[in-house]
């Protein structure tokens, strides 16, 4: 990852540690802006110009007040009006821009932070994705993002622009009247803590009405998509009480919260009015001893929601600030995780690849505790078929997942030619081995682009040639777009079978001399399975083959039948050898595979 | 938010249901964002009697509203008053006097916003508590058809993002334009009251603010629909690319992605840019009118003064007046987003209760008595969609006790079989008797409680093994789920998980295998002790120890029901009493296994050429 260089400069015995990595954070998203510094600093400037131009208009009044109508000037006043529109067209000016550089640059820090974080996980090894879900990955590039944005555009640059109108009103309060600037100084912290104190309150009402939201949520959900068997087993009713719990929190939750700040939103005004009595009983009697001139107490007046804007919005800045370290926290957190599997410093594009895949000693776990893979021990010659067989867990799919380094070996070596993989580059170890996951998931895209995915620029021809290799040209030309029929989310829905003939298309495509596949056909029918059997076929001439075989007739013809248990190769051999071992293989035989041997003599005596 | 919820749709279902799925509950493309118009009457009629049982706060939030307003209108005439009256006479003791009274208005403002939100906030909470609830039972006795043609997560979207559109109109947006609405009254009236010929000149401004704001909400709203576009197509490539990050890095496409994920991306920059350019000039342009509005107060109320028309403390209360005018005309310019979304939510979640109940209990239908089990299907007809048919006359007969095996392709009509059955579709033409009653004329209820299901599927709620078991029979003891779970072969299993019964399912059983899982849906099939059992039977990828269990589980669940089953296993198809091969929706023939298999007919080929064809291409691919 790009270095960051900001967040070196905190002293780390300075601060304690929490507090360090709230910083630490701050200072990381602070970091992003660094690609726009002259932006940065332009945003400061049209935000000092916007706050010192606030200050002048109530000043003009003043002496409009003072001046105009003391000294019976109608020029005078003529001459205030156009200066307060004057004033008006030039505090715009710098309004706009401040208004439009704080969402420029927030935009831009989105925009970084989404590419990073894209970045980030597509780099991520499998592991990652095991641990991780994909709805909290996205609420990351969403939610969270759109936190760290919002605190740059409000937070920080709004921060900024409220403490310095603050600041400059008090200087410019105290030069008019010293007391009652003091009166108006001393009711601001008493708003500023009651903003604070209802925000905090208000957030973790807030987060418990979440919360709730999330449960109604699920059970919603879980409604719908189980709307067949709660129609079936009679469930409607129980269901309705089910919902109605979380419907009520929810109602009951948000009603709390919109009661605490139904409450807390008049008592800010309430209090800010109390001062302005204060004000205009001392502004008065001042004016009555002629102490403040009567337009100084107007500016008085009119400076108020200068003062007391930025206290009132202080609660809900902080707000962001605390949600935007948490957001930068978790963005982080994915940016910094390293990635298993990378790339040897000097790795060499694996070349001329004849496909001879030994596996040796091989240990493997996905925690330390828990090995899943021990001592494996295989060797492939090219053109080889290699058949896995053993149950779930037994760590067949480990096995093929290490070969393309989606995991690495925890102990000893997988080489494809002699060469260890792990001394290669990524990227030509998984063009030299292809394999055809068993959720063949599909892109929102056309069907000619899913098959080319893995090589887009493939020409009409060689797509067209994989489709009839895999058995779906036909199905294809079927369609009235043909190949430009769109699937995945908007387009047609594909069968489970026709889904797995593209995957089969577009690993055939990529022309791979080491192959790994899954025999399940799960979800299809006989004729379709039979189509999908003709495109396996084809896929496997001339490639070194790895299969988790479900399939008897797969099995039969291995070149190595590898029996797994409990991570161990347990028996290794042809069918015919294994058969009369008597050992594992002959239980599983039993058990699964008879059945099958059955029919195809059936089919045979037809 | 784009995080989808599709994408798992039940394991039944029949041919067509893909086709119907895209013309969708309203046809409409995006779901998220719409505009229409901000407000329609007949909308609003129907949202009203939700309100209605919570009149009395809806009164009580309206007079508080009036004293809220006045109260909070009142605040710059007091400081006139004050200037005028007061201080320009020096009365010190009246200004006190009048702050005092002052004090005690802004106390009464404070309650009297704070009863106002409250008392509204309640009534529009309860009123949407009453919403879910109607959603949520409309749900439950939709037909299955309505899901087929609407996907989970656009059904999501209308039970929770519409309604929490609704809500913000409820408590707060609807109030909030009414106050405002009366704020900008009130002032109206007091400057006209303090000086009519000032208020006259001042108030132009107006309807010049009024005019500009409705030029600018016309591009504001284009330019912010764009970057609602924009940000939904930047989540649709990233959580396609999370999803398929597999995929991705093993067809090692990750360089092709990311310069389309970060076209996109830039795309939405875009966009976002210019629509702050819009949004940015709006409170400048706000705050000029507001400016020349007060230069008018200066220029002519200071003129007024001058000539002794006007008080020096009227024309300040003029300068703060103006500078309020303004804040409810930008409160309404927010709230009429909010109206716009909320007539579209109206809209939608109104629909959605409109969608009709197809399938119903028929006024006068009577209960089911405790039935044999003989099943017949007299000149069935079924169509998803009237275009195309999904089964044509069909004739079919089932004994009390039989097992009939259902075989063909995909799409023949296997599950639309069951479905009839179970009636969650009611057929087109023909019948369906169950000992001799039409379906039709007898309860829900009473129909599907003699009958179990078990589906491709097993669909498992959050809860306990226990509970997820019980959902067969609520009555049923814990000793019969025990027995239940022993009969089809889960005891053992289950006494071996740390929590025995009490382990908590995970959202759709995630935490238990796919074995396990049907398991699970055996015995819960088997405690509701039907008479009839409709079976789609699993054909995922399940290990040979479970396998066998559940071949075992299966032929007590069989025994002495009559039962439909849509067979994958060669054993469960050659044990039937019935086999029935369907094409297209229609019989081709049926028999039992030997029957078939000498007939030589389209079973015979499904059963060879789907095996045996499959084998030697494999053994010629193999030695090649």
């Amino acid at each position: 990852m790009r270095a960051a260089p900001l967040h070196s400069h905190v002293d780390v015995r300075v601060c304690r540690r929490v507090r360090c990595e709230h910083m630490r954070t701050v200072l990381r998203i602070f970091s992003y802006l660094r690609y726009n510094r002259r932006a940065t600093v332009l945003a400061y400037l049209a935000l000092a110009g916007a706050a010192l131009f606030n200050i002048i208009t109530p000043l003009v009044i003043k002496q409009a007040i003072d001046f105009g109508l003391a000294h019976d000037s109608r020029s005078f006043l003529v001459l205030a009006g156009v200066l307060v529109v004057a004033v008006a067209l030039v505090q715009g000016v710098f309004e706009f821009f401040q208004s439009y550089l704080g969402q420029y640059l927030s935009q831009t820090v989105a925009l970084r932070l989404r590419d990073d974080l894209y970045e980030a996980v597509q780099r991520q090894s499998f592991a990652f994705h095991d641990r991780s879900e994909t709805g909290q990955l996205m609420s990351r590039a969403t939610v969270d993002v759109e936190q760290v944005r919002a605190f740059i555009q409000l937070g920080l640059l709004q921060l900024t622009y409220a403490a310095v109108l603050f600041a400059i009103t008090v200087v410019v309060a105290v030069r008019i009247n010293w007391q009652m600037g003091l009166i108006f100084l001393a009711v601001m912290p008493l708003i500023g803590l009651r903003a604070f104190v209802v925000s905090r309150s208000l957030r973790s009402l807030w987060v418990r009405v979440q919360g709730a939201q999330g449960a109604f949520t699920s059970v919603l959900q879980e409604n719908l998509v189980g709307a067949r068997v709660v129609r079936a087993f009679t469930r409607e009713q129980e269901e309705l009480d089910k919902f109605n719990v979380s419907n009520r929190i929810v109602r009951v939750d948000s009603l709390e919260a919109n009661r605490l700040a139904a409450f807390n939103q008049p008592l800010m005004t309430f209090l800010l009015n109390a001062a302005t009595a204060i004000i205009v009983i001392y502004g008065g009697y001042a004016v009555m001893h002629h102490n403040l001139t009567l337009g100084g107490l107007v500016a008085f007046l009119e400076y108020r929601t200068n003062l007391t804007g930025p206290v009132r919005t202080i609660g809900f800045l902080l707000n962001l600030w605390t949600r935007a370290t948490a957001g930068g926290q978790r963005i982080f957190e994915i940016l910094d995780a390293e990635s298993e599997v990378h790339e040897r410093p000097g790795a060499v594009p694996l070349a001329g690849v004849v496909g001879h895949v030994r596996f040796e000693h091989v240990s493997f776990g996905y925690n330390r505790e828990r090995p899943v893979l021990r001592a494996i021990e295989i060797d492939a010659p090219p053109g080889a078929l290699v058949a896995l067989l053993g149950p779930s867990g037994s760590g067949k799919s480990t096995i093929t997942q290490l070969l393309p380094r989606f995991y690495d070996v925890s102990e000893g070596r997988i080489t494809i030619d002699g060469h260890d993989i792990r001394d290669v580059t990524l990227e030509s170890l998984r063009h030299a081995v292809g394999i055809v996951l068993q959720d063949p998931f599909l892109f929102s895209a056309t069907i000619r682009d899913n098959i080319a995915y893995g090589a887009p620029h493939a020409t009409a021809e060689q797509i067209e040639a994989v489709a009839r290799a895999a058995r779906l040209h036909d199905f294809i030309a079927s369609l009235p777009d043909g190949y430009e029929t769109w699937v995945g989310e908007r387009g047609i829905t594909l069968s489970g079978g026709q889904r797995q003939r593209v995957a089969i298309a577009r690993t055939l495509l990529l022309d791979p001399k080491v192959l790994i596949l899954d025999d399940a056909t799960s979800s299809v029918d006989m004729e379709t399975e039979y189509l999908i059997q003709q495109a396996l076929a084809e896929l496997l001439r001339s490639r070194t083959t790895f299969v988790i075989a479900q399939r008897l007739r797969t099995v039969r013809d291995a070149d190595q039948i590898l029996v797994l248990k409990d991570g161990r190769i347990v028996e290794r051999g042809r069918h015919e050898e294994l058969l009369e071992n008597e050992g594992p293989y002959r239980e599983i035989y039993d058990l699964e595979l008879r059945d099958q041997e059955e029919l195809s003599q059936v089919a045979a005596r037809a | 938010m784009a995080l989808g919820f599709g994408g798992m749709g039940g394991g039944m279902g029949g041919a067509g249901r893909g086709m119907m799925r895209r013309a969708g509950m309203d046809g409409r493309s995006t779901d998220d964002e719409e505009f229409g118009k901000p407000f329609d009457g007949k909308l609003m009629r129907r949202l009203l009697p939700y309100l209605r049982p919570y009149k009395r706060q809806v009164t009580i939030a309206a007079l508080l509203m009036l004293v809220a307003t006045a109260t909070s209108v009142a605040t710059p005439y007091f400081l006139t008053v004050a200037i005028d009256d007061f201080i320009a006479k020096s009365d010190m003791h009246g200004l006190v006097l009048l702050m005092l009274g002052f004090v005690l208005m802004q106390f009464v403002n404070w309650f009297a916003t704070y009863g106002q939100t409250y008392s509204m906030t309640y009534a529009g909470q309860w009123a949407l508590y009453r919403l879910s609830e109607d959603v949520f039972w409309h749900l439950q006795v939709l037909p299955i058809a309505f899901f087929d043609r609407n996907e989970t997560g656009r059904i999501m979207s209308r039970a929770q993002n519409d309604i929490s559109v609704l809500q913000q109109l409820l408590s707060s947006g609807l109030l909030s334009i009414i106050a405002s609405s009366l704020t900008t009254v009130g002032i109206v009236f007091t400057l006209l009251a303090l000086d009519w010929r000032l208020a006259l000149v001042t108030l132009i401004s107006l309807p010049v603010l009024f005019g500009i704001i409705v030029v600018w909400q016309r591009y504001a709203r284009k330019s912010f629909i764009r970057t609602r576009a924009a940000i939904s197509i930047v989540n649709a490539s990233l959580q396609e690319n999370v999803s398929g990050v597999r995929i991705i890095q093993s067809l090692t496409r990750e360089d092709e992605n990311r310069r389309r994920f970060g076209k996109v991306n830039r795309q939405n920059f875009t966009a976002n840019l210019e629509a702050s350019r819009v949004s940015a000039i709006i409170n400048p342009l706000v705050d000029l009118v507001n400016a020349i509005a007060i230069a008018v107060v200066i220029a002519v109320g200071g003129s007024l003064v001058l000539s002794h028309d006007l008080k020096v403390g009227a024309l300040v209360g003029f300068a703060l007046y103006v500078n309020r005018l303004f804040d409810p005309i930008g409160q309404v310019t927010q709230q009429y987003s909010t109206l716009q979304r909320a007539t579209v939510a109206a809209e939608r979640v109104f629909a959605l209760l409109d969608e009709p109940v197809e399938v119903k209990d028929r006024p006068g239908a009577i209960e089911l008595p405790p039935i044999e089990g003989r099943v017949a299907f007299e000149h069935v007809r079924f169509a998803y969609t009237p275009e195309i048919p999904v089964l044509h006359d069909l004739n079919l007969v089932a004994e009390p006790g039989q097992t009939v095996a259902l075989v063909g392709e995909t799409g023949a009509g296997k599950s639309t079989i069951i479905s009839l059955l179970e009636r969650f579709y009611d057929v087109t033409g023909g019948r369906i008797t169950v000992d001799g009653h039409d379906i039709r004329e007898v309860t829900l209820a009473s129909l599907r409680g003699q009958m179990g299901i078990v589906l491709q599927e097993p669909y498992l709620f959050s809860g306990t093994i226990v509970d997820n078991i019980r959902l067969g029979r609520m009555q049923a003891t814990d000793d019969e789920v025990r027995e239940a779970a022993e009969i089809v072969g889960l005891h053992d299993l289950i006494a071996r998980l740390p929590e025995g019964y009490n382990t908590i399912v995970r959202e759709r059983g995630v935490n238990l295998s796919v074995g396990q899982r049907q398991l699970v849906s055996f015995a819960r099939a088997l405690l509701r002790r039907p008479r009839i059992l409709l079976l789609d039977e699993a054909t995922a990828n399940i290990d040979s120890a479970t396998e066998a269990r559940l071949q075992r589980a299966l032929g007590e669940l069989l025994r002495g029901r009559t039962a439909f089953v849509i067979a994958h296993r060669l054993a469960t198809v050659r044990n039937a009493d019935l086999i029935v091969a369907l094409h297209h929706g229609a019989i081709v023939e049926q028999g039992t296994h030997e029957e078939l298999i000498a007939r030589r007919g389209m079973y015979y080929d499904l059963y060879s050429f789907g095996f045996a064809s499959a084998t030697a291409a494999r053994v010629r691919a193999g030695s090649a």
